[in-house]
């Protein structure tokens, strides 16, 4: 329960904070949540990686589809030097999830520490 | 403990979220931050625009008078009904912003010399040479006039005032994902950067001399060679203004100096040791027939100005519809007003003069310091101006560059012995003289242009035109119509200007203008039609000045064939015609190859390409492989004729014209030059033609088997991103056409504007360019008139009224109020 509360508390912070601040926000929401739900060090570094795989992953998915995927086509291209744009989605949803799940375990240690 | 593990990885998200806040270099390119390129709420994702992307909006601002509302049709385009003239200014410089403010921003740092700022050291040349060539200093000069015309500069004030207000909403996620890519932020507009961009048209435009490669080959070549090889005037041109007219009398007399002869136009001492400079070949054609050549009985307008392809595009279509005025066209992201297109009484069109407006003096300094000249027998005093090129990721460069006047007119002395630039290395001081320093109100032509009624509307307009001279082509629904070789050019005597020039006393100087009345025109001409394709303006042994040598001869002789011949003309003849992928020069040469290629001397391969060659109608279409055969031919032909006697000349010196060969071996098949200077026996045309198919063989044969025969795959004609990028690019369009076609469409150069206008009671108007309406790569209009271009295809250019707001093609409002 605590798992999927801390998801989706990061991910919905996470979204929150980017609407205002740059996108490192979500390390600062991921940690925020993980200091606040106790749960296991890797529970959390779990709760935060998927909440913003899921985040980043789902919106850039529903972002590029009503576009048809056509700046998706070209970035992919550019960036990763492969006409793929789900490629790209994945490396975005997973870039995020690294981000979110490191600040999580580094949230979740703080708890700790301070217990 | 847990401290060590929260240390830990604190650390590593830290780290982390650093490496992908900051850019890094990846084989060799710079790749954007990773973190704020891909966050779906800041990076590139913002910028894949939905595909029914809503375009409503309600803006207040507070600049505005009054009210104005943009309707959006199903291509983009917007129809801007403004209240109050200045306002349509406003949110023309609005819309451009919010659709062109990367394409917009790069263009004015290019011509200001500031592209290092964005893309870092290897822009530095370039920055140099376009400081030096005093991009900044004419673009003050034409800021300080505007600013003397309150019209001119209220519509430009109003322009800044609508790219700025656009600028103000930007958020990190809204930026142009070109400002992501490559990780800065724009500055704000100014009246300062318009100008900057009209320079540039300028820099486009009128910057094309040859003088230093010209130079060269006259050290190294005889008189009698020398005018062999650059002759002045070609025997088929067929000029704008056609031969046989009788021009105003004279009232300018430029005289060479005395001397001139050995001194200057014969002198084989001066050489430069030229390194080269790429080609520049913008040209364009425009057309006007009356209205007893149409079906309708009205004038059609044509235009389609070659440039450089681009994406995004260098034009944004538009209407501005206002109490004083409503027009249609394309207009400059950078710049107020419709620059290409109609109103409710005319339509008007350009291509360029591609007169020399720009000479090299060189300048006797007294020492390296450069603090005095010598002018007129005296030491002078020089100016200074001391440019500091910021360049990304490097300390800057501090420019000096020293100015010296000459007459009247201060120039920079844009070659020293700190930079020869891509042309020159040979250390000495050349000042230039370039007409596009003089004060001049180009944004009063376009002014005037969008509100004229009728003929004397039109001449009074296009009169302010100095620099880029144009031929200005005009149709007036009263049924006028007209052409004029506008410009202010000038008067030169014989010779002057194709060289460097001495620039110690005024002896060489220009020494004056030609007298606007003196300016070659046509108004309503017996023939029925006016034309341009950039050849020769007039037939110069009868006009009073001298206009250089090498124009473009072969697509204005196909568009006077065609218009002479044709007859109850419609919008879609013109169509035809400004597609018509006919090589002229090729038609006049084929009977000449055949004539001379000895056959049996050829392989099978051989054989089958001369059959191709043989059954080729001369036209440059997709598919075609008899065009690529010839086209090789040619250039094989062309090496075989000059490089051996050009193999001993100073390197970068001037290849003679295409149309100079051309005419020489049409009516002299013993040409001097056909010899190879190097073998025992004298070279023949037929030798050179035969050995020179043997050559193309070879490539042919190797094309083939890349299946590149068929001429648009041979040809690839592509419209490069401004940056580029290939994947914002669009690669191997499938289009004809060619250098001598009037579809002149080349690798990365063509019409970059195909417009007829009918002009009977209810405008007919048809047009395309190859981009699209957003700059954003991420839109749907980024390039969706590339294929209709490509096929040749058109669309209706659709003049909206106030009445037709609720018309399905509207997809979208905006409306902007204070």
């Amino acid at each position: 329960m605590k798992f999927f509360v801390s998801l989706l508390l990061t991910a919905l912070l996470s979204f929150a904070a980017c609407l205002y601040l740059p996108w490192w926000s979500i390390a600062l929401a991921a940690f925020l949540v993980a200091a606040l739900v106790p749960q296991k060090p890797f529970r959390s570094f779990l709760a935060g990686f998927t909440a913003l795989f899921l985040l980043w992953g789902g919106l850039s998915f529903f972002i590029s589809r009503a576009n048809e995927h056509i700046l998706a086509h070209k970035i992919s291209l550019l960036l990763i030097k492969s006409d793929s744009p789900y490629l790209l989605m994945l490396a975005t949803a997973f870039i995020g999830a690294l981000v979110a799940g490191l600040a999580a375990l580094s949230g979740s240690y703080l708890r700790k520490s301070r217990a | 403990m847990r401290i060590v593990p929260l240390l830990a990885s604190a650390a590593v998200t830290t780290g982390l979220v650093y490496y992908l806040n900051t850019s890094h270099k990846i084989g060799g390119n710079n790749a954007p931050p990773f973190g704020t390129f891909l966050s779906p709420q800041h990076g590139f994702w913002q910028n894949a625009e939905p595909v029914n992307a809503d375009y409503n909006a309600d803006l207040k601002l507070p600049q505005l008078k009054g009210k104005t509302e943009v309707y959006f049709d199903d291509r983009l385009v917007p129809h801007v009904f403004a209240e109050q003239e200045n306002d349509a200014y406003f949110v023309q410089g609005y819309l451009h912003a919010k659709f062109r403010l990367w394409q917009m921003e790069l263009q004015t740092f290019a011509a200001g010399g500031r592209a290092s700022e964005i893309i870092g050291e290897k822009a530095l040349e370039h920055d140099r040479e376009f400081r030096r060539l005093g991009m900044v200093y004419a673009a003050e000069i034409a800021l300080n006039e505007l600013e003397k015309d309150p019209v001119i500069k209220a519509q430009c004030d109003a322009y800044t005032e609508g790219v700025n207000a656009y600028i103000e909403t930007l958020t990190e996620s809204s930026l142009p994902v070109e400002y992501k890519l490559i990780g800065y932020k724009p500055e704000k507009w100014s009246n300062l950067k318009t100008c900057l961009f009209l320079k540039y048209m300028s820099y486009d435009l009128a910057a094309r001399e040859d003088d230093m490669e010209m130079t060269s080959a006259r050290s190294y070549f005889s008189a009698d060679d020398f005018s062999k090889l650059y002759p002045s005037l070609q025997d088929s041109l067929d000029p704008i203004i056609p031969k046989g007219t009788v021009f105003e009398k004279q009232k300018v007399f430029p005289v060479a100096p005395p001397g001139a002869d050995s001194v200057y136009l014969n002198n084989k001492v001066a050489s430069i040791a030229g390194i080269g400079k790429p080609d520049r070949d913008n040209g364009s054609n425009n057309w006007a027939v009356s209205g007893s050549k149409t079906k309708s009985g009205a004038p059609i307008l044509c235009n389609d100005p070659h440039l450089g392809l681009n994406l995004p595009s260098l034009w944004y279509e538009i209407q501005l519809s206002t109490p004083n005025f409503n027009a249609y066209g394309v207009s400059f992201p950078g710049a107020p007003g419709v620059i290409i297109g109609f109103n409710d009484s005319c339509a008007f069109g350009f291509t360029n003069g591609g007169r020399d407006v720009r000479d090299y003096y060189e300048i006797k300094f007294k020492d390296d310091s450069r603090q005095e000249y010598m002018f007129n027998g005296q030491w002078q005093k020089t100016k200074f101006r001391v440019d500091t090129i910021k360049i990304k990721g490097a300390a800057s460069f501090i420019d000096s560059v020293a100015y010296v006047q000459l007459g009247n007119d201060w120039c920079p002395v844009m070659f020293d012995k700190s930079f020869g630039g891509v042309r020159i290395n040979n250390h000495a001081y050349y000042a230039v003289r370039w007409k596009a320093h003089d004060p001049s109100n180009e944004l009063r032509i376009f002014n005037m242009l969008d509100h004229a009624k009728n003929y004397a509307d039109y001449q009074a307009a296009v009169t302010n035109l100095h620099t880029p001279g144009q031929n200005c082509v005009f149709a007036c629904k009263n049924g006028d119509i007209a052409i004029r070789t506008q410009g202010e050019w000038p008067a030169k005597w014989k010779g002057q200007g194709d060289f460097v020039m001495p620039g110690t006393d005024t002896a060489y100087l220009w020494q004056g203008m030609i007298p606007q009345d003196e300016v070659p025109f046509q108004y309503n001409p017996e023939r029925g039609f006016v034309s341009s394709a950039n050849q020769k303006p007039v037939d110069d042994s009868t006009y009073h000045y001298y206009l250089g040598r090498d124009y473009p001869v072969y697509r204005g002789i196909a568009i006077n064939r065609r218009l002479r011949e044709m007859n109850g003309i419609t919008p879609q003849d013109m169509m035809a015609l400004q597609t018509d992928n006919l090589d002229v020069c090729a038609q006049m040469l084929q009977p000449l190859f055949l004539a001379n290629i000895r056959e049996a001397e050829l392989d099978a391969a051989g054989k089958k390409y001369l059959d191709i060659y043989r059954q080729w109608n001369c036209r440059n279409d997709a598919g075609s492989k008899g065009s690529t055969v010839f086209e090789r031919w040619w250039h094989a032909f062309e090496g075989l004729v000059y490089d051996d006697d050009y193999a001993k000349a100073p390197k970068g010196s001037m290849r003679p014209f295409l149309s100079t060969l051309v005419e020489a071996i049409l009516k002299d098949s013993a040409y001097k030059f056909l010899d190879n200077v190097n073998t025992p026996q004298t070279e023949t045309l037929a030798d050179d033609i035969t050995a020179a198919f043997k050559a193309a063989t070879a490539e042919l044969q190797k094309l083939e088997a890349e299946g590149r025969l068929d001429w648009e795959k041979y040809k690839a004609t592509r419209i490069n991103h401004l940056a580029k990028l290939a994947p914002l690019s669009r690669l191997n369009l499938p289009i004809g056409g060619g250098n001598n076609c009037i579809n002149a469409t080349k690798v990365d150069h063509g019409p970059s504007w195909r417009m007829v206008i009918s002009l009977t009671q209810k405008t007919e108007a048809y047009g395309v360019y190859p981009g699209g309406q957003s700059g954003n790569p991420g839109s749907k209009f980024y390039d969706s008139f590339v294929d209709q271009w490509a096929a040749g295809k058109y669309y209706t250019l659709w003049m909206m009224t106030k009445e037709e707001v609720n018309d399905k093609r509207i997809i979208g409002k905006m409306t902007f109020s204070n």
